[in-house]
């Protein structure tokens, strides 16, 4: 647009760069739990998610070989090998060693350390090591600590175990179905009540029409904190208690004022010709509102199906009150993570796979249907 | 029953029986009660037609009224009365809005909502703006547009999980992990960390202040009478609390400032961030800016769109530069949206409670009303406080809701 007058915009590449720091700034945050959840708990712990591209120092634990397989060399017991064919890994480069938890990088690879009692030990870069000691050894061998570098590596592990493992009392699974059933008919039982109020709304004329209509969009941003206690008390009352039919009812209630207003916006545009030629033709309001309108108001339906979907995949305090009660099997993912987050608060291999799990459907749905989410939006902020 | 079995019946049951409704009450007000035959056939179509669109309200209707108006009415008859021994209830007048306002929990998740209403809404905005501003102008905006929207479908508990992992915090010595820490321990007291830690941080904050202020002047002109005619008693009352509203807010922004370049900042060591009073504020809040930045982006973004070009040529062709062109060409036709925008973030965010709930719980002092009113209600099992509660997050909403009323019903004249 700034181009008209011929002038050719000389800051492209300032906006360009501005644009990518702004996306890099939104974007790094999910990545970075998105990246940890690909990464083993020692990993985490040991570098920020941001270097796990790069090789990175670790420390590690390892031992020498046990006490009993000691020779008496020159008069003392001794002990050799490699500490990292003992525990069958991957030969490392080392940097540093050290004997004890306090020290844990002390000495440089090739040092002979006296570790005092006539202890001595010996590690050279490639992890193979000497220890003596002028008494007999015994029991599990002699513990190393070692600081290495790393290459960079990625796991599933976090996901098998935090999804398929069934003895895992974190897991994730069945709190996945139990979203997955919260949020599936919360999101279609609306829709019909709502359709069929947004074309009485839209296309039949009767007396306090337009008082609805107005109740609708102030309906549209009352608190649902109100409804909390009055609801659970009506729920109590009427039998239902707290479990799935309450939230699926909650759910369609508090979803019902901006289905109504998204279809009927959308309806009111819907060319008049089309459904007075079928009234001329002796149509049905009813076969009008199934055989036309129903199927033209196809894209309004998507957008605020994806709305109440992710609205309903991503809730905590509707769940919290209306669904999940003392016995905690009905517990949905929300409400899950925030118990790891009470329980489980360093783990951030935990935190990160299950923040992920749940986080994956609602992304999948955002990248498929955004440009239904996009209109959605323009269609149901009120104007 | 297995609960997927039972989400299936009662999909088949809800859509099932809201067809079979919809078909046969449609029936029965065609065939049963008004049949367009006989004598009556010209007054039975014109009755049946009178009923039609209640029937097809009706489920509607039912499910708002007992869902959402019901309620309103009955958190206000809540929050006059005290639960007795026994079951029933008793009527008790303001007792429990008296007790509410003795309590400092209140007043500080009273304090917090404020500035979260400023802050969130208005840095939303902003960001909103300049994305959809520069996004529009590059080749590949499309790509960064959906990107930046995307925190939209992450909920706000997966969010508080993302934040938490870039507050993390380690003992001094041990590798810091996240990512905010990382970039404290380069701080090291030279003249970087005085620029980014005290002058940027006083430059925003005194930016936050005028923004408040010019509000507070703009409401207040109108009552003191340098413009246009006074306004009614109710308005003018309106004007002066928020024109108060602001200028505590300027206070509390004023002080900031001062703390700021007065604090001795412990460099090398590394901070639990949301423990950290008054500025936990702030780190909370990034998470739903973070989130809402998506939505006041794709808002403007079509407004920005939606400007007719030849307003903007014409300004160009009259020498005027980007700056003004923005200002005083796009702005004024985009100002409608802008509002919209405000008015969406500022419910979301007197509703804000998931983010509060599962990254600190109010603990710190970062309580905000809605995490208030779950604590009463369910930790405390005070019904009358917590519904009192409630009802102030619903006064606090009433007056966007009488604006959207009043839009919605001109615009439908």
């Amino acid at each position: 647009m700034d181009n008209i007058a011929g002038k050719k915009s000389a800051l492209t590449w300032a906006v360009n760069i501005a644009v990518l720091a702004l996306v890099a700034l939104w974007v790094f945050p999910t990545l970075g739990l998105l990246i940890s959840s690909f990464r083993t708990g020692d990993q985490i712990a040991s570098s920020g998610w941001w270097r796990s591209m790069l090789p990175t120092e670790q420390n590690l634990t390892l031992r020498t070989a046990a006490g009993d397989e000691a020779e008496l060399l020159d008069g003392l017991y001794t002990v050799s090998g490699n500490l990292f064919a003992h525990e069958g890994r991957e030969p490392l480069e080392i940097s540093a060693f050290g004997t004890s938890s306090r020290a844990v990088g002390a000495y440089a690879p090739g040092e002979t350390v006296d570790m005092g009692d006539g202890e001595i030990v010996t590690v050279e870069s490639n992890g193979d090591y000497v220890y003596t000691s002028q008494e007999e050894m015994s029991g599990r061998g002699q513990r190393i600590f070692v600081t290495a570098e790393v290459a960079p590596e990625f796991t599933l592990e976090n996901y098998e175990n935090m999804l398929f493992n069934p003895n895992n009392i974190d897991g994730m699974a069945k709190a996945f179905f139990n979203t997955l059933t919260v949020s599936i008919p919360a999101t279609i039982i609306p829709i019909l009540v709502a359709a069929f109020a947004a074309y009485a709304l839209a296309w039949m004329d009767f007396p306090g029409r337009a008082l609805l209509i107005a109740a609708i969009v102030g309906l549209l941003v009352v608190p649902l904190q109100l409804a909390l206690i009055p609801l659970l008390k009506l729920h109590n009352e009427i039998g239902i208690g707290k479990g799935y039919l309450g939230v699926w009812l909650a759910h369609t209630g508090f979803g019902l004022p901006l289905a109504i207003y998204i279809l009927r916006n959308y309806m009111v545009g819907l060319p008049r010709d089309i459904i007075e030629n079928a009234k001329v033709d002796g149509a049905t309001d009813f076969q009008i509102f199934t055989k036309i309108i129903l199927p033209l108001s196809f894209p309004a339906l998507a957008s605020f199906a994806i709305f109440q979907f992710l609205w309903t995949w991503n809730d905590l305090l509707v769940a919290i009150v209306f669904l999940i009660d003392s016995s905690g099997e009905t517990t949905v993912m929300t409400k899950q993570i925030i118990e790891l987050l009470g329980t489980r608060g360093g783990n951030w291999e935990i935190l990160a796979t299950a923040a992920f799990v749940s986080i994956a459907v609602p992304l999948v749905v955002f990248f498929a249907m955004q440009k239904y989410l996009v209109r959605g939006l323009l269609a149901g902020s009120v104007k | 029953m297995n609960p997927a079995l039972q989400g299936l019946l009662t999909i088949v049951i809800g859509v099932g029986g809201c067809v079979a409704y919809f078909y046969f009450s449609n029936i029965l007000l065609d065939k049963v009660l008004f049949p367009p035959r006989g004598n009556d056939a010209g007054r039975n179509i014109n009755r049946a037609n009178m009923i039609r669109p209640w029937l097809f309200l009706l489920p509607a209707l039912l499910a708002l009224g007992l869902y959402l108006a019901y309620p309103v009415f009955e958190t206000l008859r809540l929050s006059l009365t005290e639960r007795v021994r026994g079951g029933g209830y008793e009527f008790v007048g303001l007792a429990n809005y008296e007790q509410m306002l003795r309590e400092p929990k209140f007043w500080e998740g009273f304090r917090n909502n404020l500035l979260w209403l400023i802050v969130v809404p208005a840095a939303s905005t902003a960001f909103g703006l300049l994305a959809a501003q520069l996004t529009d102008r590059i080749r590949w905006g499309a790509i960064a547009k959906s990107l930046i929207f995307m925190p939209m479908a992450i909920s706000f508990v997966g969010a508080a999980v993302i934040f938490k992992l870039i507050y993390d915090t380690r003992p001094v010595g041990q590798e810091q992990i996240g990512i905010l820490n990382a970039v404290w321990l380069g701080f090291d007291g030279g003249v970087g960390s005085f620029v980014w830690l005290r002058l940027v941080p006083s430059l925003l904050l005194l930016a936050l202040a005028a923004g408040a202020a010019a509000l507070g002047w703009s409401l207040m002109k109108p009552v003191l009478g340098r413009e246009g005619r006074a306004p009614g008693l109710v308005f003018g009352a309106l004007r002066v609390l928020g024109a108060v509203l602001m200028a505590l807010v300027v206070y509390l922004m004023l002080r900031q400032i001062f703390d700021v370049f007065t604090t001795d900042f412990p460099y090398g060591q590394p901070q639990t961030w949301l423990t950290i009073p008054f500025w936990n504020n702030f780190f909370l809040m990034i998470v739903l800016i973070w989130i809402q930045t998506g939505f006041a982006m794709v808002l403007l973004s079509a407004a920005l769109r939606g400007i007719p070009e030849e307003t903007v040529e014409a300004a160009i062709v009259d020498g005027a530069n980007p700056w003004q062109i923005f200002f005083k060409i796009k702005m004024p036709q985009i100002v409608g949206t802008i509002v919209v925008v405000w008015t969406t973030i500022t419910i979301i965010v007197l509703k804000v409670f998931d983010i509060v709930f599962a990254m600190t719980n109010g603990q710190w002092e970062t309580q905000v009303l809605a995490n208030y009113m779950y604590d009463k209600l369910f930790r405390a099992n005070d019904w009358g406080v917590g519904s009192a509660g409630a009802m102030v997050i619903m006064l606090m909403v009433t007056p966007i809701l009488i604006w959207n009323v009043y839009n919605a019903r001109k615009e439908m004249r």
